[in-house]
């Protein structure tokens, strides 16, 4: 099926990189009447949404993948678990109604001001310009809700896997139960986490629907997070129905190779990491 | 070297810190929902359910049709991804190592990390353009493509727990393999199957981007496979991203019924689960 898949769309994509060549990884022009299409800010706004993403959802999942593994009450680890396994559930329209009508006024009018003027951090690149409410800040906020579910979950089964002696150990020796965790613990659980944030990147490269309501879908590349961006799952979301000659439709499957190849490599890059702590862990 | 009090001071304020992103993380949660009742269950009425979408400008309407879709939808993709995943999944648990069970594996992992969209593209190559339209056909091959990895997954966990002896007994017996498969292993393991194959349905249910170009979304009523068909996630999106503050309203509630549907097949599906298995298998 997978290989059917991979078939099936380079097939598709082959006549826009034939055509187009290297040009639609660097361009930056999207111009469907004159058929050039450069998919760059596409590519660039993926990755920044995502990394966006990571940067949020890292210490909030793996704190509480920590504080349900080790510090939470027995009475409240069941539902904090719940709780934020529901996240994964939530389809990702129900985000992207959310993301517009809640979380981009509070953005707009609170959030990105506060960061902008109050923090001062207007005067470095990343949060200069007016801010608009359907921006890369905004896509990547939501995206972090979205990958936390995953990255809290696998992070949670690796240090849960840590075996008991080495907490002992560590306590023994006379460590804090917060050295305990940083010293003892985290170093044998690291590539699992590892692999569990980047099973989290998997998902926030892929995610369409949540991202296309509220990133704001304009193809250019801005230093600013405050400004809107494009994703390339938004770019085919947008357009592939509309998508009227060949080459457009050639070049949005290859847009869609493109996504293909850098999911398929983070998420084996990801399995590989978490196999490792399980094989480690069978020994 | 520092103290030992500032070392127990930190240790505090780091624990605490776990409890605060614990609290963090479970916020969005509680406010997505807060706002979905609140914005949602005044739009919410037997119209909704029962009426078809009005044109721009008229008042009330609902999502009959959309509902119904999703339905159908659903219907298809269970057709196909519940016997591939579940074959799948008996497969990989009764030769679990041998060297295609590796290669099957590893492929279905990458299944299903694959981008709902780059899915939509896949169905839409093969099942649209060749024809010439859209159909619900394809967008429930769309939905059963993404569910057969996660079917597949949840058989081979739950066939993995059931003990050898069950096998070894139904093979001294005489049964032939393939018996001893079907009607003791399976039939052992159906109800954590069932629990897998609803948590699959519920993460479908919502899927959007698959359906953009295979489903396409119907303002009609319509029930058959070969034409375009409504799903209530594409009508959510539709009426989001309108101007219109009346569909703004029916997108809400919409939603609501989304997400009731998903969280109520997800908790009975963890119930049934935690009953039976004493721990939750995801």
């Amino acid at each position: 099926m997978v290989v059917a898949i991979a078939i099936a769309i380079f097939a598709a994509a082959w006549p826009a990189f034939a055509k187009l060549g290297l040009s639609i990884l660097t361009s930056s022009d999207w111009d469907v009447a004159n058929r050039h299409f450069g998919a760059a800010p596409a590519l660039f706004g993926t990755l920044v949404s995502s990394a966006v993403a990571l940067v949020i959802a890292t210490p909030l999942a793996v704190g509480v993948a920590i504080f349900l593994s080790e510090f939470s009450p027995a009475w409240l680890r069941s539902p904090v678990a719940f709780l934020v396994d529901l996240l994964a559930a939530i389809p990702s329209v129900v985000y992207g109604l959310w993301g517009i009508f809640v979380l981009i006024p509070i953005m707009r009018d609170h959030v990105m001001p506060f960061m902008r003027d109050t923090l001062h951090l207007g005067s470095t690149p990343l949060f200069t310009g007016p801010a608009y409410g359907p921006s890369m800040l905004t896509a990547g906020v939501i995206l972090a809700i979205m990958c936390l579910p995953s990255i809290s979950a696998v992070s949670r089964e690796v240090l849960l896997a840590v075996p008991r002696s080495q907490r002992e150990a560590a306590l023994a020796l006379g460590a804090t139960r917060w050295e305990m965790i940083r010293d003892a613990v985290i170093p044998f659980a690291r590539s699992g986490i590892v692999g569990g944030i980047i099973l989290g990147l998997g998902r926030a490269l892929g995610e369409t629907m949540a991202v296309t309501m509220v990133i704001g879908n304009r193809p250019e590349i801005s230093a600013s997070l405050l400004a809107p961006g494009y994703t390339m799952a938004s770019l085919i979301a947008n357009e592939f129905s509309e998508a009227t000659n060949d080459l457009h439709l050639s070049a949005l499957m290859a847009v869609g190779a493109i996504l293909f190849v850098i999911t398929l490599i983070v998420n084996a890059i990801a399995r590989w990491l978490v196999w490792g702590v399980a094989r480690e862990k069978g020994k | 070297m520092r103290t030992a009090r500032s070392r127990h001071i930190v240790s505090g304020g780091m624990i605490g810190l776990t409890y605060v992103a614990a609290a963090l993380a479970t916020l969005p949660l509680l406010l997505i929902l807060l706002h979905l009742v609140r914005k949602g269950a005044s739009s919410l009425s037997l119209d909704f359910f029962t009426r078809m979408p009005q044109p721009v400008g008229e008042m009330g309407g609902g999502m009959a049709n959309a509902i119904v879709g999703t339905l159908v939808l659903i219907g298809i993709a269970s057709l196909i991804g519940l016997p591939v995943g579940i074959g799948a999944g008996l497969y990989l648990a009764e030769k679990r190592s041998t060297k295609l069970a590796h290669i099957v594996r590893f492929l279905s992992d990458v299944l299903n990390g694959l981008p709902s969209i780059v899915v939509g593209i896949f169905a839409w190559e093969f099942l649209v353009k060749p024809v010439g339209h859209f159909s619900a056909l394809a967008g429930g091959i769309a939905l059963g493509t993404m569910m057969i990895p996660l079917v597949t997954r949840t058989t081979e966990e739950m066939l993995k727990v059931v003990p050898n002896s069950l096998r070894e007994a139904a093979l001294a017996l005489g049964y032939q393999r393939w018996r001893t498969s079907l009607s003791i292993v399976l039939r052992t393991a159906m109800a954590g199957i069932a629990t897998g194959a609803l948590v699959a349905v519920a993460r479908i249910a919502g899927e959007t981007a698959p359906l953009l170009f295979t489903a396409f979304g119907n303002q009609f009523w319509s029930l058959s496979p070969g034409q375009p068909i409504a799903a209530l996630p594409l009508q959510i999106f539709t009426y989001a991203v309108s101007p219109y503050d009346e569909w703004h309203r029916l997108a809400w509630a919409g939603a609501l019924v989304l997400i009731a549907m998903v969280l109520v097949i997800s908790i009975l599906a963890r119930v049934a689960t935690r009953s039976r298995f004493g721990a939750p298998v995801d």
